[in-house]
């Protein structure tokens, strides 16, 4: 099957001070495919999705989303580009409630200005009205009713990586950018976020960059796998060809990964 | 409101609505309508007590705006009301403008000069824009002392005339009080509007985490200077309506302490919440009052001179003693308070 590619990444440089944290990385993510990112701790896939949405200014390299060069974008164009992310260290508005989160995360698709919603509040909620229901699909999609009117800050782990995720499909993106989102959680929260995974991909027929650290899951979902140690890209194939490689296999003996 | 238990939203409309019941829209009505009244029974001292409330209300609504909801800490506030106060005086006094036009104008200049001040937000936050806007408090009474003097009268009173309209003069406490409030409601309302739509949840969002606010597609400098642009205008607001209303202004008015007060306001409120501001002003004011009040009569066992001396000290103690207790057992303000006590009662006197 030949699909075009929504995402390129070319020649990616990223250093800080004399730390390189990204070496010259290229890849690409097709339309609609999951692409697994995976490399042990500190080999750099953060810093990678960092220069994706323009967190981090990589000192060299371009990034071509949907054939656009949005290497000079500012972060908060990338999600009117289609893009979104979660976190690692899940960045939730704390004092706010799930629901608001998600209402936060429409922002962009919303208009009221400050002068028209002082004046006319009518308008203003019409819009939220119709936002809502929006926000509602995806509560029912993430099967997130129960914590909808708590305030995140105070929900345990697992729900607040739910609402993270949550947030960032809210904006309905063309690319979603995942990162660890199973790291820290059981085997039955693995599970639903997995499934949720599949089914959002399912649903909307997003393409998705799913960073881990470790292979387990990600290999069974993933339509391809990218590896990643100390900045460099050292393989890239079917998550079988992936499995049997001696560079790969050496990377995570060496880091002595056991989980 | 209280509502009666069981009693649940089943619209996402009704779940947003400010008023939902009709009873509530009564009271409300009927409370407005009393409220109106005052003027024609309370004495003068009363309705001064109230007109303060009233501006004070405007200046502390702008501020929650800014530190509430963006969290962007201002130490500036009495400075951008210093700048509303004197550019109105001025407008009217050596321009001739009328108090109704001189109000909006003050509103918009003070705006846009809270919003040069508040550009360094985009680079910084927390402790060192605070310093940044704690230079404005200084800076901005200072030049008021000292240029252009022959103007604004330097650090001697400001005399500046009462709002008039066809021959009809606002010049007591009466009178004033029909300008003031129905300013302070509709300010109150507009804000009240604002918060609850998608700009007030964007501050929101900054608030609680600037760098996902920002990959959610919301622009940083453009809602931080909003933020700024919005609590000096009402700062601006309030100025021109303190100046009209005191009708004699010095810099010493708008001093740093005053905005620190502001602050502590918003601290007892509630961070975030409108009416959450409308109860820290009304706690922090009374307070303040009672304790000017009852402090000599408190401190009158003492020597007279120390006597004198505690009763001045007594206000600022007993104001940082608030805001500690605040800080300390409900940093979520009056507003958070009530909701639980509300809770409670709905529910009561089953716990379910
Ligand atoms: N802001 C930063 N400043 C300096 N070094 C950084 C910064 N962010 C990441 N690094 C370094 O870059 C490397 C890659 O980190 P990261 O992308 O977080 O790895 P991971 O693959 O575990 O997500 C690490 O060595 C880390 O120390
Ligand atoms: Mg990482």
């Amino acid at each position: 099957m030949d699909r075009k590619e929504i995402l390129k990444v070319i020649d990616i440089k990223l250093n800080f001070g004399g730390n390189v944290a990204l070496d010259n990385v290229s890849f690409n993510l097709k339309n609609g495919e999951i692409l697994g990112l995976i490399g042990p701790n500190g080999a750099g896939k953060t810093c990678m999705l960092n220069c994706i949405t323009m967190f981090y200014r990589p000192q060299v390299g371009q990034v071509f989303f949907e054939g656009k060069d949005i290497t000079n974008s500012r972060t908060h164009q990338i999600a009117q580009f289609g893009i979104s992310r979660t976190f690692q260290n899940i960045e939730l508005f704390s004092g706010l409630t799930a629901l608001e989160n998600l209402m936060a995360g429409r922002h962009i698709l919303m208009k009221a200005g400050a002068i028209s919603s002082s004046i006319f509040f009518g308008k203003a909620r019409r819009e939220q009205i119709e936002h809502r229901e929006a926000v509602e699909d995806i509560i029912d999609l993430l099967e997130m009713q129960a914590i909808r009117d708590k305030l995140v800050g105070s929900l345990p782990y697992g729900q607040r990586k739910r609402v993270d995720l949550g947030r960032a499909l809210i904006l309905e993106p063309k690319m979603l950018l995942l990162d660890e989102p199973l790291a820290g959680m059981n085997v039955e929260e693995k599970e639903d976020i997995v499934r949720f995974i599949l089914d959002i991909h399912e649903l909307k027929g997003t393409s998705i960059i799913l960073v881990e650290h470790d292979m387990g899951v990600v290999m069974d979902i993933v339509d391809r796998v990218v590896v990643f140690d100390f900045g460099k890209k050292i393989a890239e194939g079917s998550p079988a060809e992936i499995k049997e490689d001696p560079d790969v296999i050496k990377a995570y003996l060496g880091t002595a990964k056991t989980e | 409101m209280f509502r009666p238990c069981g009693l649940f939203d089943e619209t996402y409309a009704k779940n947003i609505a400010i008023v939902r019941t009709r009873q509530h829209w009564i009271l409300i009505i009927i409370g407005l309508f009393i409220f109106l009244t005052f003027p024609l029974y309370l004495s003068g001292r009363i309705l001064h007590f109230i007109n303060l409330l009233g501006i004070t209300l405007i200046a502390v609504q702008g501020l929650n705006i800014l530190t509430g909801f963006t969290g962007q800490i201002s130490l500036g506030q009495s400075a951008f009301v210093c700048v509303g106060a004197y550019t109105s005086a001025l407008l009217t006094v050596h321009l001739n403008f009328s108090f109704f036009l001189a109000l909006p104008c003050a509103a918009i200049i003070t705006a846009v000069i809270g919003t040069i001040f508040g550009a360094p937000a985009m680079r910084i936050k927390g402790f060192y824009l605070a310093m940044a806007t704690l230079a404005a408090q200084f800076l901005i009474p200072w030049m008021v002392t000292n240029v252009r003097t022959d103007l604004t009268g330097g650090s001697q009173a400001m005399h500046v005339p009462a709002p008039s309209i066809g021959g009809f003069v606002f010049n007591d406490q009466q009178s004033i009080f029909y300008i003031i409030i129905p300013i302070t409601c509709l300010s109150i309302f507009l804000i009240r509007n604002l918060t609850r739509s998608r700009v007030g949840l964007a501050f929101l969002a900054i608030r609680d985490n600037d760098l996902a606010a920002e990959t959610m597609g919301i622009n940083l400098t453009k809602y931080k200077l909003l933020a700024f642009f919005i609590c000096s205008f009402y700062a601006g607001v309030a100025g021109s309506l303190w100046a009209h209303w005191m009708r004699a202004i010095s810099p010493d008015q708008f001093n740093l302490m005053e905005s620190v007060w502001y602050l502590g306001m918003i601290i007892v409120g509630g961070m975030g919440s409108v009416i959450g501001v409308v109860y820290g002003v009304l706690f922090i004011k009374v307070f303040d009052i009672s304790i000017i009040l009852i402090g000599p009569r408190l401190t009158s066992f003492l020597p007279p001179q120390l006597a004198q001396d505690t009763a001045a000290g007594l206000a600022p103690f007993t104001f940082g003693m608030i805001i500690l207790v605040f800080l300390i057992f409900e940093p979520r303000g009056l507003a958070h308070r009530w909701e639980i006590i509300k809770g409670y009662f709905r529910l009561w006197p089953f716990k379910y």
